[in-house]
């Protein structure tokens, strides 16, 4: 620990800055609050009951560790490459998501927080929310965009049903941007009894910190379970990037083995080179919203832009400050996949392995086909299939022009 | 803080008004709402209607700290047009004929992280503006922008609220300049309204730690609810309560109704008779003497 100079995983420093990135920019009336969630984060590090209950809900009500699969007839579609999976679809709720909502419920219930309110895109944060929510017995409030609840109906219903408020903001784009808003006004009108339980990896510090350090758990397990099955570290490391929860998780423990590449692709929408896509780092510049600077979709003037992604949980015109970093120091490669090139490999995948994916890891899974075919049988490429398909069906089934319940 | 701004156009306001003994009126209105035109009207109007320091805000698409009232009213901005040159060149073009008044500009980080700390520093100053309130920029993130403000003599305006605590408000106060702004609720503008008692023993307790001004915002929609907070506050802040009667007043295409800019300028009179009468005849307040 003591060469922090030769690493990329001691970040942040004190302040909750990567570099240039991250930090605490939120109002006075949050700033307490902020301070308070972090001195609760440390003393729950410092905790190894903490760690034990947590460890213990991970294993019987999440179902974790999630495996590690060889997607055999991927690797000979693509005829390159060996692909395997790390299957946090499998997971409880049917995402990674479930990974930080434990691990943050437990931190709202330490400090004695009887009311949650949560940010949801896709609406896979939302139920995993509201999931752990019902668990334990707490009030839960998600704000969700007016155009995500439309095209994301199934998980409004299961947030219905596990007892959660869904409430509708129709603001703006009225997607994650706006729904993360309006959190934030909820949280500094309701800052005593409220916990706001960030979904991705970013926001102010400690969230972005906090939410990595959850899902981290993806990429330790892929190093043991490569390990396992191959006897070495994987060559390449793929994933979507939204906020970038996901990603950081599988990426982190990996970021100082340096002969590991890491690679996170963006929601190029409609192409990078239109204005509807939702690539920061790809299409944006540094700036500040949601109370840290990282990469933004933003005019010249600093007024931000919609984002737009087929992908609900990709739509937002952020990046978690963590990968702004990983960017400028060039340890993560970022790239992008269209909505086009997700919906095939969305297809691709259902047909040949099995697995309805979301449209998320569609964009991760568009990419693994365009490297896969390049690199030798040996090269082990692991992609985070981060969450499954079943929310997407209306989407994908509108997309291609099919009607869903029209049995022909 | 080291070289702070000790001389200005809004300490000699505050200076003035202490020898007065009564409280400051500040007003906000969003720079070009609901169109450039009725922004310029009442622009030219608010300091003889009583206005003694001017709250302009610069509009952003997503204000994270405001209701309803300052988000509409921002996005009819935005929908008008504005950038951060259009609102300088607005007080500029004041300073041609008012000298006096202070001018604070109300905002989000982002587009002035854009614009340039530096650049946006030296042109505000250029353009007569006095301070800045930045609502995302707490003293933790802060002196990225205030060391050029400060070499432009420009206040950067602190938020103190009531989640602020003990520990906490040294460090507010420390970087503190202008004046402070407490913040009377808990929430975002204009959805709450402001607890007189707990507001009046917070400002009582700031007293003791700061020689600076203290202002109360946020939760104040009346001329007697400003009266009440001008008994014991150096100055009290009504936003949203002036940008609903723009709302109310405009049509489907943001167009004003006649005599708009009317209505909202004596609304703006009754605040004043409100805050400026309020230290007169009744029961002298213990805690009276704008000041320390």
């Amino acid at each position: 620990m003591a060469e922090a100079s030769n690493t990329y995983r001691d970040g942040p420093d004190d302040m909750g800055h990567f570099g240039l990135f991250g930090g605490r920019y939120v109002a006075e009336t949050l700033m307490p609050l902020i301070l308070e969630v972090e001195r609760a984060y440390d003393d729950a590090c410092a905790d190894p009951s903490y760690a034990k209950e947590l460890d213990s809900f991970r294993t019987t009500y999440a179902g974790r560790p999630s495996p590690l699969y060889f997607a055999e007839r991927l690797t000979e579609h693509f005829g390159g490459a060996k692909i395997y999976f790390k299957r946090d679809e499998l997971n409880h709720t049917g995402s990674h998501k479930i990974n930080n909502c434990l691990g943050q419920i437990l931190l709202a219930k330490r400090m004695g927080k009887t009311r949650i309110i949560a940010e949801t895109g896709a609406g896979q944060h939302g139920v995993a929310t509201a999931t752990v929510c019902a668990r334990f017995g707490l009030e839960c409030v998600v704000y969700m965009g007016a155009k995500d609840i439309e095209r994301q109906k199934p998980n409004v219903f299961r947030m219905n049903l596990l007892g959660a408020d869904v409430r509708a903001v129709e603001k703006g784009s009225a997607t994650l941007k706006e729904a993360m808003n309006e959190a934030l006004r909820d949280w500094v009108a309701n800052v005593d009894d409220t916990y706001y339980l960030i979904g991705t990896a970013a926001g102010p510090h400690p969230y972005p910190t906090i939410v990595r350090d959850f899902q981290s758990i993806i990429g330790e397990e892929v190093r043991e379970q490569m390990e396992a099955a191959e006897g070495r570290l994987p060559d390449t490391l793929v994933a979507c990037i939204g906020g970038g929860s996901n990603a950081i998780g599988l990426f982190h423990p990996f970021l100082d083995d340096s002969d590991v590449r890491l690679i996170g692709v963006e929601a190029a929408g409609k192409g990078i080179d239109t204005t509807e896509h939702a690539a920061s780092i790809s299409g944006g510049n540094p700036g500040v919203l949601h109370g840290n600077r990282t990469y933004l979709l933003q005019e010249d003037g600093g007024q931000i832009r919609d984002a737009h992604s087929i992908s609900a949980g990709l739509d937002y015109p952020g990046i978690g400050p963590e990968h702004a970093w990983l960017h400028m120091q060039g340890r993560v490669d970022y790239v992008s996949a269209t909505d086009q090139e997700a919906l095939a490999a969305f297809q691709l995948c259902s047909k040949l392995e099995g697995i309805i994916p979301a449209l998320e890891p569609s964009h991760a899974l568009s990419y693994v086909g365009k490297i896969a075919p390049e690199l030798s049988a040996d090269h082990l490429i692991v992609m985070n299939l981060c969450g499954r398909g079943d929310k997407d069906v209306f989407t994908v089934a509108d997309a291609l022009g099919t009607e869903v319940g029209a049995e022909s | 803080m080291s070289a702070s701004v000790t001389e200005s156009r809004l300490t000699r306001r505050f200076e003035k008004l202490k020898e007065k003994n009564r409280a400051a009126l500040v007003t906000f209105i969003t720079a070009n709402d609901p169109d450039p035109k009725l922004f310029r009207q009442l622009l030219e109007g608010l300091p003889t209607a009583g206005a003694d320091i001017i709250e302009l805000g610069m509009p952003f698409s997503d204000p994270m700290a405001d209701g309803p009232s300052v988000q509409l009213s921002s996005q009819r901005a935005l929908l008008a047009g504005v950038s951060i040159d259009d609102v300088l060149g607005a007080v500029a073009d004041m300073r041609e004929w008012e000298m006096d008044t202070p001018v604070i500009l109300m905002g989000y980080y982002n587009p002035i992280y854009r614009y340039g700390p530096a650049e946006f520093s030296e042109a505000a100053a250029n353009a007569g503006v006095d301070g800045v309130i930045i609502v995302d920029l707490p003293p933790e993130e802060a002196e990225e922008l205030n060391h050029h403000l400060r070499a432009n003599n420009l206040h950067m305006i602190f938020l103190a609220a009531p989640t602020t605590d003990e520990t906490r408000l040294p460090r507010v106060l420390d970087h503190a300049s202008g004046f402070v702004y407490y913040v009377a609720v808990k929430g975002v503008t204009g959805t709450k309204s402001a607890d007189i008692s707990e507001v009046s023993a917070r400002v009582a307790a700031m007293r003791k730690q700061t020689d600076l001004p203290l202002g109360v915002g946020f939760g104040i929609r009346t001329a007697a609810q400003a009266a009440e907070m001008a008994q014991f506050a150096d100055a009290v802040v009504i936003g949203s309560a002036i940008v609903d009667i723009i709302t109310d007043g405009i049509d489907g295409d943001r167009r004003p109704q006649p005599g708009l800019a009317a209505r909202v300028l004596d609304f703006v009179k009754d605040l004043a008779n409100g805050v400026q009468t309020a230290r007169l005849g009744g029961a002298e307040n213990a805690s009276t003497g704008a000041g320390a």
